[in-house]
């Protein structure tokens, strides 16, 4: 399974890379490689021209200010695990990033290519819904645009960009009170493609009732998707187990693709169930934190 | 034909230079052009882990990587696992040791990712251990000896410490 | 003596070279010159080829020659050999290495592109100009066996390939006699091998000494050798085959290939070595699968539970060719009755051709699905008269003052078959007991508060191992000392240099590594046949023993005449031959070796033949009967359908024990890949298309680290008279129980619901339905 042949480029900056873009046609950008790879060595595409991003400093690095974290499109998964910042802030992303492939794969892979490749079952789009992350992008001789990530998919593994532009950073905005969360996947084996996958995070008031839940969803629609539904049913009441498998009747509704391996029904049940439980367990997270 | 790039990259510790194409992986550079056939291809789709090695110190799959990307790196092979006089890496003996291997094909691989992951966590679970092999596939044995082989390895290791 | 090596846990001979990355697979072999292959496959699970123009691929720059088989020439135009004819299979066929005119599953070769290196090949490929003129084709063997279904193969109106009878007793007599007769029907399905080394040739031409020599990732060179012979027209001395280091073969690669033959021409064609290693890809449709089976059972039995006979009825999917003859359905049924004293048996197994790659035998054959069938059958009978199903199986096995037990049933070679040894009520007693079963409700009592359901699941088994008829050894002391065994046998993985060895050594006292082990080239002495069905330890060894006996007595002989001492003084330590209480004088096997090789005008001693080496076939016409019981534990999810594996223990007997180290990893080994069976590894297909629905390692699932139990063993050793060490097989004994053991386990957890599971793999999604029809149904 060998690649067809392309012509290999690799941009030393920020500026060579958009020049590149602009100016090469039929040409994919090479990022971790790790999704791309695969599908070279299968001859599912036969680009031209690649472009190789991985020694464009200014595509890597995670910085951090008062209440914003930018992350460079280049920085790899390994990295985002280890960084202790991020795990303090936001600790989902630990807990995520355990299901993302394998150890030696992200040691490669990078949170911008798994945004553009927009896998609906990949974690890491999950989690920038779960945070309304905003997406930066760039191309050669204009301003940058920035996209919500909601505005971010536009197809079945399609997202909103265009062939000379490039995304560079991802800005998330942690939350700025004390909150819970829980991170819950269910794959056939460790690594695999989730099934289903629920990101949830929920603050609670003093009378220990949700006062804001974020809920997202991967693997059962045709990409990460928010529970605004849900979201809503779950704040202000009092928490039961009512409450919640109630809230999770929005998942009914969803358009569930099946595939050669699963039905949609049994993706939806998958995630209900999984709901459930995530949203119970990110709910006492919040508790202890607030009791603590 | 498209263009050759010439690539030099070091390889546990000897330098190599050769001319190839952007498309050659960075798994049959290192075993056709530089002769180098411990790292075994065993899917090209990044899933079996047989071709795990180390690039600039971090463990990476070969099969999904074009040499050319490697062009001035630093690679770790299992064939630079042991030391220069002969004596094995913990890992490589703990390997024999504890049985950790039947047909050798899958091995190169999980010994390159348990030696790396060793040098970033010296004292895993058994839970840690299975979390990591769960990206390299053996056929043979069943993972329990390799498991255990890894367990020693990090203990001999933290010792030798 | 010394040190003994028979039973210890010798470190392994192999891992020195493995462990450091200097293993020579046959892609790791490079010979200068060498020109790298790829095949044009089918896309099509059946069709006609209207065109096929390979110019295109041969103007390539690097790309050095295409051939179909018609460019080969005439001596060209014939199908393969089979390998075990067979006067049952009504569907003779085998493929040509390369497709004439029709192509019957999706992966058949059509064409070979050589080039410079693999990329090049693959792009020749891809320029190739092929039309497919669309057949209709069937999956289901079910489909393929009913009036009016499309025909798998043109030449044949029928898709029925064989139709195999396994009768004994009076199967009449049993159902009349019956208290009660329950019926079941069960869908079994293997999947594929996916060995981590996929296969491979190289071949060379050499001109000079007019040699074709292929190295080969196979589990039968001298096999390979007969039909490569056979089908090029040539001596078998002028070909030689060498199975190099080989990453695994689980019975796959024990079958002779289209590529094999295909790549050997080219290299003679080219007067250059032709290398053809095959992907990943490729391999999902063209290395051999062992896939569906359809049963309906039924077992006639008494009020207390005894068994009295098993009636059933088998569809068998066998593939678009027979290149393997029956081997495959025959270890389907040939396992009956099992452990069990079941006086009548009856079954019928249909072998149907469909349009995909051709069915044979992947670890343990048709064994675990025999075991599976009479396995279910066993907690059937438990289940339908609320008997414990330990109870069931002590009260049906053989007992250990039967054996030798004549089965009753006969094989066709008229051989009657017969279990040799074993105690079936002690393994099943040593695994239940290893698994506090005592306690184990107590187990299931604190899962369900934690909202889990907990089982546990029992299977046991016999396996016929040490398959007859022979293998052999050489043993041979060089003139410098050093002790070779040379075996025609090999190995993909399961120590056989070692096992060889440490027999080997014992004998001249010395240490396992001091031995020098070489396998698998048809260049050495000894005929070989093929490693299969756990038959290498059971024959090679005896022979190894045979040859090693030999070599080590004429040594003692000459040493003892030299000496003027009785034989019986004498004793080997460190490869000498020294006299008992007399430190000092001693002669070393080297200096016994050149006396009796000699030389010119140098006399060889007198009364002794030349050399001091020897060659010994072991031959049996009985297999031996290895044993063992399993026992898991389980939890069960019914909200998501996942089934967590909590622990597994193994009760094993294979007879005298060579290396409990590489016993233990077979079994470990053997356990998982049933567990992958039974709960992962599903090669599914397109039943409109034929098109294979898995291609690659995401979609098709083997098992991983973390989905597994903690596997627990233990061993007794029931050494079997049947050979000289009493070694019975240890390869398959764990896949054979392991499938029929999860899915008891899990079918336990769910008794309160009612659940029956009467097939494999099971998915959680499936498991859910399962579970939904009776938790609803019940509700409602």
């Amino acid at each position: 399974m060998k690649p067809a042949a392309f012509e290999y480029h690799r941009p030393e900056n920020l500026t060579e890379a958009t020049e590149m873009l602009a100016s090469l046609s039929d040409a994919k950008i090479l990022a971790g490689g790790q999704s791309l790879g695969p599908m070279l060595n299968f001859r599912y595409l036969m680009p031209e021209n690649l472009i190789d991003l991985n020694r464009v400093p200014e595509l890597q690095g995670i910085a951090h200010t008062e209440g914003v974290i930018r992350i460079g499109a280049m920085t790899r998964q390994y990295q985002l695990e280890r960084d202790e910042i991020l795990h303090k802030k936001l600790p989902i992303f630990r807990e995520a990033l355990r299901w993302v492939g394998h150890y030696a794969t992200r040691n490669r892979g990078t949170i911008g290519g798994s945004l553009s490749h927009l896998d609906p079952a990949a974690e890491l789009p999950g989690l920038c819904a779960l945070l309304d992350a905003e997406l930066v992008i760039r191309k050669k001789g204009s301003e940058s645009r920035t996209v919500s990530i909601h505005d971010w998919p536009v197809g079945f593994m399609q997202p909103n960009i265009s062939e000379d532009e490039l995304l560079t950073e991802i800005v998330i905005r942690p939350w700025s009170v004390p909150h819970g969360f829980s991170f819950l996947e269910m794959s056939r084996r460790h690594g695999d493609f989730a099934i289903a996958g629920v990101a949830c995070l929920v603050s609670v008031d003093s009378q220990l009732k949700i006062q804001k839940a974020a809920v997202s969803l991967i693997g059962v629609a045709n990409g990460a998707t928010r529970l605004r539904g849900a979201e809503a049913a779950l704040v202000g009441s009092a928490v039961t187990e009512n409450l919640i498998e109630t809230a999770g009747q929005e998942i009914d509704q969803l358009e569930a693709p099946a595939d050669a391996h699963h039905s949609g029904a049994f993706r939806k049940r998958t995630a209900k169930t999984l709901f459930f439980r995530a949203v119970h367990n990110a709910y006492q997270d919040a508790v202890a934190r607030r009791t603590a | 034909m498209t263009t050759l790039h010439s690539v030099e990259m070091t390889i546990n510790g000897k330098t190599y230079r050769v001319n190839i194409e952007a498309r050659t992986t960075l798994a049959d550079f290192i075993r056709h052009s530089c002769g180098l056939t411990g790292t075994h291809v065993g899917c090209e789709h990044g899933v079996c882990g047989a071709c795990t090695l180390q690039v600039d110190g971090r463990a990476v799959r070969s099969c999904t990587m074009y040499a050319v990307q490697a062009d001035g790196a630093s690679v770790t092979t299992v064939e630079g696992l042991a030391r220069e006089d002969g004596e094995l890496h913990p890992v490589q003996q703990a390997f024999s040791d504890c049985n950790g291997l039947q047909c050798g094909f899958c091995t190169p691989g999980m010994q390159m990712t348990i030696a790396s992951y060793l040098e970033e966590n010296p004292n895993p679970s058994e839970a840690d251990i299975r979390e990591l092999i769960s990206g390299n596939i053996c056929r043979c044995t069943g993972y329990q000896g390799i498991v255990r082989a890894a367990l020693l390895a990090a203990e001999k290791m933290r010792e030798a410490r | 003596m010394g040190v003994r090596n028979l039973g210890a846990a010798v470190h392994r001979i192999e891992d020195g070279r493995f462990i450091t990355g200097k293993g020579k697979y046959v892609d790791d072999i490079r010979l200068p010159g060498t020109l790298s292959a790829a095949f044009l496959r089918s896309s099509e699970a059946h069709a006609r080829i209207t065109a096929l123009d390979l110019s295109a691929a041969r103007n390539i720059p690097g790309v050095v020659a295409a051939f179909s088989l018609r460019d080969f020439g005439p001596q060209a135009m014939q199908r393969m050999v089979q390998a075990y004819p067979n006067p049952a299979i009504k569907t003779d066929i085998t493929p040509y290495p390369l497709a004439l005119d029709e192509v019957c599953y999706v992966g058949e070769p059509i064409a070979i592109v050589i080039a410079e290196n693999r990329y090049l090949a693959e792009d020749g490929v891809q320029a190739i100009v092929l039309e497919l003129e669309s057949l209709p084709c069937v999956i289901d063997a079910r489909e393929a066996l009913k009036p009016g279904a499309p025909k798998v193969q043109l030449a044949f109106e029928s898709n029925l390939s064989a139709t195999l009878n396994w009768k004994f007793g009076d199967i009449d007599k049993a159902f009349t006699d019956a208290d009660h007769v329950f019926s079941e029907e069960y869908f079994q399905h293997r999947g594929s091998p996916h060995f981590m080394e996929c296969r491979g040739v190289l071949a060379q031409s050499d001109l000079v000494s007019d040699r074709l020599t292929l190295w080969s990732s196979t589990q039968s060179p001298f096999l390979v050798r007969r039909y490569l012979a056979v089908y090029l027209g040539r001596d078998e001395s002028s070909i030689r085959v060498v199975a190099p280091d080989v990453g695994g073969g689980f019975g796959p690669k024990a079958v002779h290939y289209a590529e094999e033959l295909v790549v050997a021409m080219a290299a003679e064609r080219l007067g250059r070595p032709v290398k053809w290693i095959e992907d990943r890809r490729e391999n999902f449709v063209s290395t051999n699968q062992q896939r569906d089976q359809w049963w309906q059972v039924s077992v006639a039995c008494k009020a207390d539970g005894r068994i009295l006979g098993i009636r059933a009825q088998c569809i068998h999917d066998n593939g678009a060719y027979v290149p393997y003859g029956l081997l495959l359905p025959n270890t389907s049924v040939v396992p009956f009755p099992g452990p069990y004293a079941i006086a009548a048996v009856d079954i019928q197994l249909h072998s149907a051709l469909t349009n995909a790659v051709p069915t044979t035998p992947i670890r343990g054959a048709g064994r675990p699905n025999a075991t599976f069938v009479m396995e279910r059958t066993a907690d059937t009978v438990a289940r339908e008269l609320g008997l414990d199903r330990a109870e069931v199986r002590r009260l049906n096995f053989i007992r250990k003052e039967q054996f030798p037990y004549e089965t009753g049933a006969k094989l066709p070679s008229g051989v009657t078959v017969q279990y040799d040894s074993g105690d079936y009520h002690q393994t099943l007693d040593m695994a239940l007991t290893a698994s506090q079963k005592d306690t184990f409700e107590s187990r299931r009592q604190e899962a369900a508060k934690r909202g889990k359901w907990r089982g546990l699941g029992i299977a046991s088994y016999n396996e016929d191992s040490g398959l007859p008829p022979y293998e052999g050894a050489t043993v041979k002391v060089l003139p410098n000392g050093r002790v070779v065994v040379e075996v025609g046998s090999c190995a993909q993985g399961q120590g056989l240099e070692t096992i060889v060895a440490q027999i080997a050594a014992d004998y001249f006292g010395l240490q396992t590594h001091d031995v020098l082990v070489r396998t698998g080239d048809t260049d050495l002495s000894a005929i070989a046949l093929s490693t299969v069905g756990s038959r290498v330890a059971a024959t090679v060894g005896p022979s190894v023993h045979l040859a090693a006996q030999q070599v080590k007595e004429k040594a003692i002989r000459l040493a003892a005449r030299d000496f003027e001492a009785s034989e019986n003084d004498l004793e080997m330590i460190d490869g000498r031959v020294c006299i008992k209480g007399v430190p000092g004088k001693s002669v070393g096997l080297g200096d016994l070796s050149r006396r009796l090789i000699a030389n010119v005008n140098l006399p060889v001693p007198e009364g002794f033949s030349p050399g001091l080496e020897a060659t010994a076939y072991h031959t049996t016409s009985r297999p031996v009967y290895a044993n063992g019981s399993n026992v898991c534990e389980v939890e069960v999810d019914i909200d998501t359908g996942e089934v967590h594996l909590l622990d597994y223990w193994v009760a094993h007997d294979c007879g005298t024990i060579i290396n409990p180290r590489l016993v233990d990893g077979q079994i470990i080994g053997g356990v998982v890949h049933g567990i992958g069976n039974a709960l992962f590894e599903h090669m599914k297909y397109d039943r409109e298309t034929g098109q294979p629905l898995c291609n690659n390692l995401g979609e098709y699932l083997l098992p991983l680290a973390t989905e597994m139990p903690q596997i627990h063993l233990q061993h007794m050793e029931s050494p079997t008279p049947v050979n000289p060490l009493g070694i019975k097989g240890a390869g398959e004994g764990g896949t054979i129980p392991g499938i029929a053991c999860v899915i008891s386990a899990i079918e336990d957890a769910l008794k309160p619901l009612g659940v029956k599971i009467n097939e494999y793999p099971l998915s959680p999604e499936r498991l859910l339905e399962l579970i939904d029809e009776r938790r609803y149904h019940k509700a409602s």
